[in-house]
């Protein structure tokens, strides 16, 4: 039997999700469910004065409304409320606990009726008297008190010294803007009141045992009487990491009628959750003439609350790609009054290396060397911010395979150089770089005596393709065809397992379930054993694998029994496995993933309208467990990069400390229209010293570099530098 | 979004009487912009009259040889209609340009006419807004302009009416066909959108009770010098920064009759009666073109962030004329603009 890891298996969930089969948070029931519409602040920072609710509870069919006034009791403790990827410092917000307002579309009250209707329009009858207070939005009004984070990687040498001294120099800022996620299915929780104090709480979440334990923290429940389920999300992109507020007033909501409660936030109000904060990136880049890295300074200021320090690596990342004897990184944290940002896709590098990656193409065109040139010029086979050897870097064989795939060597470096008819062409390129994490994780695994095995983990998938790698390693380890195996996730009360984020689920949870398959070949070894002349009498664990519905000798495939015998013989109708999986704690090597992305831009020269016409994204990536789903995370990373660079953009009137786009008619990400070919290359990376698979991970590294490499094509096409994303056509406009 | 009372019409007497009986009532139709303001509460109707079964829904042509549009047409059945395609191109073209295919399905002719304003202050209740509340105060004027009107404008309201197909019909020079308590009336395409002057919660001439019936197109439909190119964030579903409907009769070189009207950059779509005679009787050049581009642009003012439409607006109806007069109209499906 062939082997599933490493082919394009279609997802095992794809027929659940096209026919509605799978169900998402707000499609739960329950009888006599009572549905939560939120009501938000108008102002960004101050006090609620005044909140009369009673036209509301008049509304015939409104059951309650809950505000900081009548809200059932909840923790107050800080600690209460940090969940697992909460930041450090910081007090977490949770809504409707006083009558402060930290931010605009802050909740503020729920109004609980019998129907979806009735509340919505009691919603409207609330009366809220504010006392503002005067508020900060703008990052570039208060950078200038923004206060130093823990440094993301030491520095080596004097940077500025050698950066005064350096023959060829390259300084600018660059800025990111507030970025959403606007996953397609909108933060909604059921809360099923199940009598006696439990709750079984259907959450679009990205870890339900991290809302589980939230949920029972803030809300002092017993572990056992609170269970979160999320089998399938309509993306998450990082936005459900962290628990959101609409389960905390769902809850809420349950607690204070005892009746089953779902809450579902409306477009608008997902613009009041965490966000990609809002960053300036400061480069400072030296080389000498022939192009070698003398110097690099990398300084980012970022957003975020007045009540979190929320930050992420921006910088750095130059000491993990290059080898600059000299460097400095600095990474600052500006509090405005504002939601708390979170994770979105590569979060710190989409932003730190879309800076970074700028200020290369800057400094090629200084010195005159082609981009690809000069990144192989300082090219590092060591991660030089630690000084160790990578597990695997094969970012040459990216930069390589990219180039000649993309048609590289025709490029004509001088910009405006290249054109089709009226648009001008430009090529640009970048590096991507990520980290390759992993995280225990525990699976269970139930063979049936039928050669029936179901696999399961609290993991979600969300819509990343868990279920289906899985599934592949599974049919592998345990030597069944892939029918044959169900993989069942997203519910705490399965085995543990981590938030899904950081790309690191494909080899967290898959070397759960090849550990927890080895406790059941063994077992079968065992049984095995048992039977009389078994031609198994005397091998040894690690002589026998699983294949074809059997255990065989790795030696001699005829020394077998059927699994089905087995069972048969030992009278068990099936076995029972979960075992937790930890990679041993090495810090001996970096972990990385690596990618070089070359872009086409063609831009209409008198009307600025810029397309991207063609992407390659090569990528080093380990293993690839299943070329189709990793490909699709690639593709749609390069998507969501052109939206970055082109697009994406929450609009805040400072004034009101509002953003003024809260909706996808006005808040633009790229439609197919935007979007051409795209080409992804995963190189050849064998891994023997990362995990036993040698899988990294590939969620991430999509987006990484994809910004940089479409604003130095704009560049190379029309000879205009834009530094601040989007780069949209008023920008180009010459 | 309020509680409303809910009624069909009848037919279009039944529709006027209702609305004539009820100060709080609107029409619906295919209900894709008022639905929406109903929810962000900008729009709060008391009672919502349902015309979307009236049987307007025909696209015939009249003795006189115009062609009239039932006001309940679907925008989709409007741009594919083979009497549209063939005779007014220009009009399928701009349809084809806005939204998306499932509006277009839904979106009527007559609610096309009567969209409102896609400027954020006046979706958003907690800020200040002129046309959603006289008295209150523009937003925009000192605040995010740069989707925002660069000719037209007024102190108290500087917004642009965000429709494509109306940009081609005020091109067309249409009729738009209304009933009402005291009959029937004709409003001429440029009489039917106003300017915000002192009053920018008016969009249009047409009174609260009537109805539109019907939208008719003169016979001339410049099917062989015409384009319609819009420039917008991204290369589609985004409304206009910039859009260009341009028409011409040619004889030769020379230049009979010429029609310019221009989207995203007004109040309601915008024609320069001086930039179209100076193109007429002229040879189609380059030169001619920019200077009608010039003469229509002369009173343009820039706020904070829109001025880059003035000169984009300038290169756009260069670029249009030039399609015009070539004869290549731009594609709606492929986005390279010619
Ligand atoms: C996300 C999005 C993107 C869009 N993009 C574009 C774009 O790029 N370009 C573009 O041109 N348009 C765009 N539109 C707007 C769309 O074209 C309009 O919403 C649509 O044409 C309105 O028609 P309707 O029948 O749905 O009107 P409705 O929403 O039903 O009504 C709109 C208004 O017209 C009134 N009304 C309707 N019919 C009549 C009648 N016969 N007589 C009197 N009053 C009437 C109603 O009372 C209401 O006030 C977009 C809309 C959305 C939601
Ligand atoms: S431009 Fe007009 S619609 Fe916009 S805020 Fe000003 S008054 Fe309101």
């Amino acid at each position: 039997m062939a082997a599933y890891i490493g082919t394009p298996t279609s997802r095992v969930d794809g027929r659940a999700k096209v026919t509605g089969e799978a169900k998402y948070a707000a499609e739960f029931n329950s009888d006599g469910l009572v549905y939560g519409a939120i009501v938000t602040s108008t102002i960004a920072k101050g006090r609620i004065k005044r909140l009369d609710a009673s036209a509301a509870k008049r509304v015939d069919g409104v059951l309650d409304v809950l505000t900081h006034e009548n809200r059932p009791h909840m923790a107050d403790a800080d600690q209460a409320w940090k969940d697992d990827v909460a930041p450090e410092k910081g007090s977490p917000f949770r809504p409707l606990y006083d009558d402060g307002i930290r931010f605009s579309r802050q909740p503020i009250a729920l109004v609980l009726a019998r129907e979806w209707e009735i509340a919505v329009f009691a919603a409207t009858l609330l009366d809220v008297e504010y006392a503002s207070e005067a508020h900060v939005t703008d990052l570039y009004a208060e950078r200038d008190k923004a206060f130093v984070v823990e440094k993301p990687a030491k520095p080596r040498g004097d940077a500025p010294r050698a950066y005064a001294a350096s023959e060829v120099r390259h300084e600018d800022e660059y800025f990111v803007p507030v970025e959403h996620h606007n996953p397609m299915e909108l933060f909604a929780a059921t809360v099923v009141w199940e009598g006696g104090g439990k709750l079984t709480v259907y959450d679009k979440t990205q870890g339900v045992q991290n809302v589980q334990r939230y949920v029972c923290s803030a809300f002092n429940k017993k572990p056992e009487d609170v269970r979160v389920v999320s089998a399938f999300m309509g993306g998450g992109f990082g936005a459900g990491l962290r628990p959101q507020y609409e389960v905390a007033l769902a809850v809420l909501g349950a607690l204070a009628l005892q009746r089953s409660v779902r809450v579902v936030l409306s477009r608008a109000q997902m613009y009041g959750l965490g966000y990609r904060p809002a960053t300036i990136e400061r480069l400072a880049v030296g080389a000498s003439k022939d192009g070698t890295l003398n110097a690099m300074t990398h300084e980012a200021t970022a957003v975020t609350s007045e009540y979190e320090d929320f930050s992420r690596n921006d910088t750095g990342w130059g000491g993990v790609l290059y080898n600059s004897p000299n460097v400095n990184f600095v990474h600052r944290l500006a509090r405005l009054d504002v939601s708390t940002p979170c994770d979105m896709r590569a979060p710190g590098a989409a932003t730190g290396v879309y800076g970074l990656e700028s200020a290369m193409d800057e400094l090629a065109v200084a010195l005159k060397l082609d981009p690809v040139e000069l990144r192989l010029k300082s090219y590092s086979d060591r991660d030089r911010n630690e000084d160790r050897p990578y597990t695997s870097k094969q970012l040459r064989e990216c930069y390589a395979q990219g180039a000649a795939a993309f048609g590289w060597s025709r490029r004509n470096p001088e910009p405006r150089s290249m054109r089709d008819g009226k648009e001008l062409v430009g090529w640009g390129m970048a590096s991507g770089v990520w980290e390759a994490l992993q995280m225990p994780a525990a699976a269970r695994i139930v063979l049936t005596a039928n050669g029936h095995a179901d696999v399961s983990c609290a993991a979600s998938d969300i819509g990343t393709g868990t279920y289906t790698i899985l599934a592949q390693v599974a049919a592998d380890a345990l030597g069944l065809p892939i029918e044959n195996i169900s993989v069942k996730l997203g519910d705490s009360t399965l085995p543990d397992a981590p938030v899904e984020g950081g790309s690191w689920m494909a080899a967290s949870a898959s070397h759960a379930v090849i550990a927890t398959a080895e406790e059941v070949r063994t077992e079968l070894l065992a049984a095995a054993k048992t039977i009389e002349n078994s031609p198994l009498a005397d091998a040894k664990a690690e002589d026998v694998v699983l294949a074809d519905g059997k255990i065989m000798s790795k030696h001699d495939q005829s020394r077998a029994v059927s699994i089905t015998d087995i069972m048969r013989h030992s009278g068990a109708d099936r076995i029972l496995k979960e075992k937790k999986h930890e990679f041993g704690e090495d810090s001996s090597h970096a972990r990385n993933t690596h990618s070089a992305v070359f872009v086409e831009v063609k831009i209409d020269e008198e009307l600025g309208i810029i397309r991207v016409t063609r992407v390659v994204s090569a990528v080093a990536a380990g293993r690839i467990l299943n070329t189709k789903t990793a490909a699709s995370q690639i593709i749609g990373g390069v998507v969501w990069g052109i939206g970055m660079a082109l697009h994406e953009e929450t609009v805040f009137d400072h004034r009101f400390g509002r953003i003024m786009n809260a909706n996808i008619a006005e808040y633009h990400v790229p439609v197919n229209a935007d979007i051409h070919d795209i080409k992804v290359i995963f190189v050849d990376e064998p891994d023997e010293k990362i995990n036993k698979l040698g899988v990294k991970g590939v969620g991430e590294i999509g987006i990484v570099g994809v910004p940089a490499a479409i604003a130095n094509a704009v560049y190379h096409a029309t000879g205009t530098r834009v530094r601040d994303l989007p780069i949209t056509l008023d920008k180009v406009l010459g | 979004m309020i509680n409303f009372r809910y009624s069909r019409a009848g037919d279009v007497a039944d529709a006027v009487r209702q609305i004539a009986s009820e100060p709080r009532a609107k029409f619906v139709a295919g209900g894709t912009n008022l639905l929406d303001l109903m929810k962000y509460e900008v729009e709060r109707p008391g009672h919502l009259i349902d015309i979307s079964r009236l049987p307007l829904t025909g696209i015939e042509e009249t003795a006189s040889g115009r062609v009239r549009i039932g006001a309940l047409v679907p925008n989709s059945d409007l741009a594919y209609h083979p009497l549209i395609e063939e005779r007014y191109p220009m009009l399928s073209s701009a349809i084809r340009a806005g939204a998306s295919q499932q509006l277009r399905n839904m979106a009527s002719t007559g609610g096309n006419l009567l969209q409102r304003t896609r400027c954020s202050y006046f979706y958003d209740v907690a800020t200040p807004c002129n046309k959603r509340e006289p008295g209150s105060g523009c937003s925009a004027i000192d605040g995010h302009n740069r989707m925002h009107a660069i000719l037209g404008t007024s102190e108290a309201c500087i917004a642009t009416h965000p429709s494509d197909m109306c940009v081609a019909l005020a091109a067309l020079e249409a009729n738009v066909n209304v009933a009402g308590p005291a009959g029937e009336r004709v409003i001429a395409f440029a009489d039917f959108h106003r300017l915000p002057g002192d009053t920018p919660q008016r969009d249009t001439n047409l009174e609260p009770n009537e109805i539109i019936t019907a939208i008719e197109l003169p016979a001339r439909g410049f099917a062989q010098n015409y384009t319609y190119i819009k420039i917008r964030d991204r290369l589609s579903y985004a409304f206009a920064l910039v859009s260009v409907a341009a028409a011409l009769e040619l004889e030769g070189k020379n230049i009979k009759e010429a029609r310019l009207a221009l989207g995203g950059i007004a109040h309601k779509p915008w024609r320069d009666e001086n930039a179209e005679a100076a193109l007429r009787g002229q040879n189609a050049t380059r030169d001619t073109f920019k200077r009608a581009a010039d003469i229509l642009l002369s009173g343009a003012k820039a706020y904070a962030h829109n001025a880059f439409k003035i000169e984009l607006a300038r290169r756009a109806i260069v670029r249009a004329l030039t399609q015009a007069a070539q004869g290549t109209p731009q594609s709606q499906s492929n986005k390279k603009v010619l």
